[in-house]
């Protein structure tokens, strides 16, 4: 008797188990409800405001729209309706991409390798004094919480207009997003070569290059190269305060209605990300197959 | 000579190693072995300064090791080379960059340490590893990267690594633990070489009798701490082993020494 009235006693079981879950979930949702309406209402995200905007938002796109004719395309400069009168001053919009990539370049650079220094002293295991290591990672966090956009203010006011604010800004939030990064991945590392290094007499700087390092090098690179996308859509905006690169002419047709300018800067900006994208993704992979 | 004077380690309310005395006599291959938990790894530890003593001494030709900081620190742990049972080479290396890790602590200078820090190692290091790694059979696997080789293999490569140190002793830590029976024999012979071979005193952590038996000069037990057996293999009866463990012999090494078997001939 007993055999049978067990295989009953857990599906009864399980049938309350399962009516409890479903209950909570219930509840979790209802409280989500609740919350995204309340933060709509702070917000004034009301419904009757989003169906006004959002036809703007469709006349904005039709206005920077290029009037383009097809029979003159391929026309010259002069010609209304051809892309190179669309594209006229492609030349100075090319320079300003390339200094915009090379901005993102430098701070990614600078970034990583500050990030480099400091993972190690922030990371749990890596042996640093632990009030160091507490202070190199409030340190992190304040770097990654202020944005770009905010630093680069201060660094115009202090370096005046032009890239190099630009470029010190993005390095300086790079230091604390991707110290952060750096930092996990030395602690997710294992342990053991580090002690290695320490039995055989090595240093504390030795043991994490030679004990550290080579286990989170690949992560690293993948997370700096993630960081340099990230960090070029982060400088071709930072121009709108004066930090150098594309933002700034962007800045400029964007406040004079410039329309059609508008939407050929955002196209070449759109194009040069996808592109630094896809190179970089390729080159991740690559780092993740073959590092040392 | 290695003296410990009541050298003792605790953990929160767990006493690891109690009151532990001993003297080492140069070119002495001493096999510790107790149960899980007895404390082996805490005493070698200790001994190259990994672990701090709560209380006691240790003396090395003289030399009070416990007091040491610093440089000094290093050029002992360069002194005491240490073998762990999980091996502890860096995978993503090759076996030759593994090996010529333990020649870091010889660097001396800032220029020196730079250079090491930046992978660059003198065409002499080069040499003295390679000339290792053919002392062992390995040479062949030096540009491979230490992921690709073998457990045994993994572990011969560490004593590498630390015959690289010129090191006075070595601290083995359960070296064969987590190898095969063919590949723990490879690497017990390979101490006992080093050992016999350049009069090396060696400190062996073992799980397995057998093997303590087999390859030790001197066998030292420890229960929950303490020396509960000190002295040649041969007076480790069957009848005194079940009086240290609590349990007779055969159920002892039943409990797990995979390399029992291939170690006894
Ligand atoms: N870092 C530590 N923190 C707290 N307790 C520890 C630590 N290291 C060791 N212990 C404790 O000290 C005691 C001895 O541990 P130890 O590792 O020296 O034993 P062992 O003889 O090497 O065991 P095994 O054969 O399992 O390696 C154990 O009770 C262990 O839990
Ligand atoms: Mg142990």
């Amino acid at each position: 008797m007993a055999a049978g009235a067990a295989p009953l006693r857990m599906e009864a079981a399980f049938r309350a188990a399962r009516r409890q879950r479903r209950a909570a979930t219930l509840l979790g949702l209802a409280v989500l409800l609740a919350c995204l309406l309340a933060s709509a209402w702070v917000a004034e995200a009301h419904p009757a405001r989003l169906l006004e905007g959002l036809p703007r938002i469709g006349e904005y796109f039709h206005r920077i729209l290029p009037t383009l004719r097809r029979e003159a395309l391929f026309a010259g400069a002069e010609t209304e309706g051809s892309l190179a009168f669309w594209f006229y001053r492609l030349d100075s919009w090319a320079w300003l991409l390339f200094e915009t990539a090379n901005m993102a370049a430098l701070a990614t650079l600078m970034g990583a390798a500050a990030a480099l220094a400091l993972c190690f002293v922030a990371a749990r295991n890596a042996g640093a004094p632990r009030p160091l290591a507490l202070a190199t990672r409030r340190l992190l966090e304040a770097l990654r919480t202020v944005p770009e956009i905010v630093f680069a203010l201060i660094l115009v006011w202090a370096f005046g207009v032009g890239p190099l604010a630009g470029i010190l800004a993005i390095a300086l939030h790079s230091t604390g997003a991707l110290g952060k990064l750096f930092a996990e991945a030395v602690e997710n590392a294992g342990a053991g070569p580090w002690e290695a290094v320490r039995a055989a007499g090595g240093g504390w700087a030795e043991a994490c290059r030679f004990g550290l390092l080579p286990q989170v090098l690949p992560n690293l690179l993948s997370y700096a190269l993630l960081r340099f996308e990230i960090n070029l859509r982060a400088a071709s905006v930072i121009g709108f305060v004066g930090a150098g690169g594309i933002g700034e002419e962007l800045y400029t047709v964007i406040a004079f209605n410039h329309y059609e300018e508008i939407s050929a800067i955002v196209l070449l900006i759109i194009l040069c990300v996808a592109a630094i994208d896809l190179l970089s993704e390729r080159l991740r992979h690559h780092v993740i197959g073959a590092a040392r | 000579m290695l003296e410990l004077q009541g050298l003792t380690r605790r953990f929160g309310a767990v006493t690891a190693v109690d009151r532990v005395s001993l003297s080492v006599p140069e070119g002495q291959m001493l096999g510790i072995i107790g149960r899980s938990g007895a404390g082996k790894s805490t005493l070698l530890r200790m001994i190259n300064r990994l672990t701090e003593p709560s209380a006691g001494r240790i003396l090395h030709d003289g030399r009070d090791i416990t007091a040491l900081s610093g440089r000094a620190l290093r050029a002992w742990r360069a002194d005491c080379a240490m073998i762990f049972q999980q091996f502890n080479l860096v995978q993503r290396l090759d076996v030759l960059t593994n090996v010529l890790i333990g020649r870091l602590s010889r660097r001396r200078g800032p220029l020196a340490r730079l250079g090491a820090l930046l992978g660059l190692f003198t065409a002499e290091e080069r040499a003295m590893a390679l000339a290792l790694l053919d002392r062992f059979g390995l040479a062949e696997t030096a540009l491979q990267r230490a992921e690709t080789l073998s457990g045994g293999q993994q572990q011969r490569v560490a004593i590498c690594r630390a015959l690289m140190q010129e090191p006075r002793l070595i601290l083995a830590d359960e070296p064969i633990a987590s190898l095969d029976p063919a590949n723990a024999r490879a690497v017990m012979e390979a101490l006992r070489e080093v050992n016999r071979g350049q009069g090396l005193t060696v400190l062996c952590n073992l799980h397995d009798l057998a093997a303590a038996r087999h390859y030790c000069d001197r066998i030292l037990a420890l229960q929950a701490g303490r020396v509960a057996f000190d002295g040649p293999p041969a007076e480790l009866t069957p009848a005194r082993v079940e009086a240290i463990y609590g349990i007779p012999e055969a159920v002892l090494a039943a409990e797990g020494a995979p390399a029992r078997a291939a170690l006894v001939h």
